[in-house]
């Protein structure tokens, strides 16, 4: 395990079964499932913040969920840190290693040991607070089941930390009200504040922007950024937004239908895509000069059923650049330049 | 607005409900059909004038409620000298008038009934209540469970059930393990002491289980679904992502939040025990308010109609408010205005 990379994933699978009615049943129909997530690798590095880009349904929101153990991974590995989470949230145990090792816990200990190291930012900041709950207390709950603090004042301290780092100051303005009295840049921030308190070192952010208007997501994004200046946190943000993504993240991996399509630096694959599918996305995604007209490449029809997914490789009935035998193989990753892969058999 | 603006809005409501409900509570008897005096009267040799004795101590020889006779005459202390500001001068003085049938006191007769009928109803809630809330979250939390399926079917069967043919059902299966009827043994009195008590717990058993089981199917499936409800909601992922454990989701986010809509229910269904278990005491012969009620009915027995209905009406008023003010110290989203 190289030292650099926090977290591993490798031919991590997740599929969802669909239900099987009687009809299915008497039809002699096979049972099906969703191709959520359907193969994909990919590292992220210590301190690095990482952009996972797909269109809705691509299957992002389900890697950042598998990450932490909050569903079961159907195939592949997810190591958090050398341990594999996969195994944990099967509840299978591993009794090897050093006397620091996770493996040795039993499962619940273990999914705590993963939470309190790996958290998540929620898309919805207006759904994901509890409405009953102060401020104070849901930022100061994960510390409490945690086991973290001993008493008030070191209770209120972390707190006060963990709402003033993420812009909320100063933070006994806030800590007595409830969500609803808060707006949603101010609730995204608690829920930011919620997964800080624990100093995790991995940050899942899944889309945490795109319910906030367009003129707070900067300071959110920045304030991700700066907690990595800070604390050295690594992030995985997912987004379906080119530009956000762009604004602050280090690599990008670009998803297609349960699938990386193409993953390297940022700044490279806004530049220089490879794939025809980022090459799309990145050809409509707006700039700020008009005078700048571009050739756009609008992709026609829908994403696929990921049910039934297309033979080949599977972006191929959209794509304006196939050809037949894109129909027949599925491409494996190209290196373009160094750290910068994309899966298309045009390379 | 302030809470306490709030607060005496809603007591100032819940006392025009009241008021609109003395007034109700007397013309809803003078409407109905069937002359009391009539039923008073057993021996059919009574005499004309003794008859009319019996109107004058009642003073139900006076006007409704309006005196017109008086009113041509120009008789002005007379006009509104009518049954109605009989009615309500004594209510105000606490006297709700005297049983047609039994000659006594009513204010007595609730006292003497109320306990018993609370006593009941108390038992039966509380076992509902924490039986329900029980059953109904280990419905949600193992949902899509064979237990599940179980607690949901014998929920709708007994929700669906009529009171008193489930209170008959439980009488034959119980026949002669269990007392059937009244509160206690013929015989025994309060002076016996422990015997004469554990014979009104054994009397009390059946017609407590009787409420327990039908009130409780509406709990255990009203937080079932709102619990299964909660438990989709985007902040039990969050607290999941914590690190909080199915326990810990449960008494921390999901209990709370899934108790809102059980307190509203909870208020109102305790408002309308105290009359509900008129079935539960008819069949089992439970000797409190909701028994008197129904005998009431049968005998034409308006004073002590009009008692109980006032009782009932304050109960349900009562439990309304209690929800009302309730819900603004649970639910921070409800906002006093």
């Amino acid at each position: 395990m190289s030292n650099q990379a926090i977290l591993q994933i490798k031919t991590l699978y997740k599929h969802f079964p669909v239900a099987h009615t009687v009809k299915d049943r008497l039809a002699r129909r096979p049972h099906q499932v969703v191709h959520a997530v359907d193969g994909v690798s990919f590292d992220v590095a210590r301190g690095e913040i990482l952009a996972l880009v797909g269109e809705s349904g691509s299957g992002k929101t389900t890697v950042g969920m598998n990450i932490l153990g909050l569903q079961v991974p159907t195939r592949g590995q997810i190591l958090f840190d050398g341990h594999n989470i996969a195994d944990w949230a099967k509840g299978r145990l591993r009794p090897d290693g050093s006397p620091e090792d996770l493996g040795k816990l039993s499962r619940r200990r273990q999914i705590m040991a993963l939470h309190r190291r790996a958290q998540m930012v929620f898309q919805d900041p207006y759904e994901s607070l509890n409405p009953r709950q102060r401020i104070f207390d849901i930022v100061a709950e994960p510390l409490e089941i945690h086991g973290l603090v001993s008493n008030r004042e070191e209770k209120q301290a972390r707190v006060r930390a963990a709402l003033e780092d993420s812009g909320l100051v100063p933070a006994d303005h806030f800590w007595n009200r409830y969500p609803d009295e808060l707006s949603g840049g101010q609730r995204q921030r608690v829920v930011i504040a919620g997964a800080l308190v624990l100093e995790p070192e991995l940050l899942i952010a899944d889309e945490p922007v795109s319910m906030l208007d367009v003129s707070i997501r900067a300071e959110i994004l920045t304030l991700l950024q700066n907690l990595r200046l800070a604390h050295g946190i690594t992030i995985l943000y997912t987004t379906h937004d080119l530009a956000t993504a762009g604004y602050f993240t280090d690599r990008m991996a670009v998803m297609y239908l349960g699938r990386i399509v193409e993953i390297g630096p940022t700044i490279e694959v806004l530049k220089a895509p490879c794939h025809p599918y980022t090459q799309a996305l990145v050809s409509v995604a707006p700039v700020p000069n008009p005078r700048k007209r571009r050739k756009r490449m609008i992709l026609q029809g829908e994403v696929p059923n990921p049910i039934q997914v297309p033979p080949g490789c599977r972006f191929h009935p959209r794509c304006p650049l196939a050809e037949e035998r894109c129909k027949q193989s599925d491409p494996p990753f190209v290196e373009v330049t160094q750290n910068h892969k994309a899966a298309c058999l045009l390379l | 607005m302030q809470r306490s603006d709030y607060l005496l809005r809603k007591i100032g409501f819940a006392i025009a409900t009241l008021l609109v409900v003395v007034i109700f509570n007397f013309f809803l008897f003078r409407i109905l059909p069937g002359d009391p005096v009539k039923l008073i009267i057993h021996s059919p040799r009574m005499t004309r004038e003794a008859q009319e004795r019996i109107r004058v101590t009642f003073g139900l020889d006076r006007p409704i409620w309006l005196d017109v006779e008086a009113l041509k005459t120009g008789d002005l202390p007379r006009v509104f000298d009518t049954q109605f500001t009989a009615y309500v001068r004594n209510l105000l003085h606490g006297d709700l008038g005297i049983s047609f049938a039994t000659r006594r006191d009513v204010v007595d007769l609730l006292r003497e009934r109320l306990w018993r009928t609370v006593v009941l109803i108390i038992l039966g809630e509380v076992l509902a209540i924490f039986f329900g809330i029980a059953l109904g979250m280990l419905a949600a939390w193992r949902r899509g469970s064979k237990l599940d399926t179980g607690i949901l079917l014998w929920g709708l069967f007994t929700w669906a059930m009529p009171t008193f043919f489930f209170g008959i059902i439980l009488i034959l299966l119980t026949r002669g393990i269990l007392p059937v009827g009244g509160m206690s043994t013929p015989g025994l009195r309060p002076d016996d002491g422990w015997v004469f008590w554990k014979d009104v717990g054994r009397h009390l058993i059946l017609p407590t289980l009787t409420l327990t089981l039908l009130y409780m199917s509406e709990y255990m499936l009203i937080m079932r679904s709102s619990v299964v409800e909660v438990l989709s909601e985007d902040y039990i992922l969050t607290a999941k992502a914590k690190g909080l454990s199915t326990f810990d989701i449960f008494r921390r986010h999901a209990l709370k939040n899934s108790m809102l809509p059980m307190v509203t229910i909870i208020a109102l269904t305790l408002g309308y025990t105290v009359g509900g278990a008129i079935q539960v005491e008819t069949v089992f012969s439970w000797p409190g308010i909701g028994r008197l009620m129904f005998e009431a009915v049968q005998k034409r027995d308006y004073p002590v109609l009009q008692g109980s209905f006032l009782l009932l009406a304050v109960s349900v008023i009562l439990a309304n408010l209690l929800a009302d003010l309730l819900y603004t110290f649970l639910d921070p989203r409800v906002k006093p205005d």
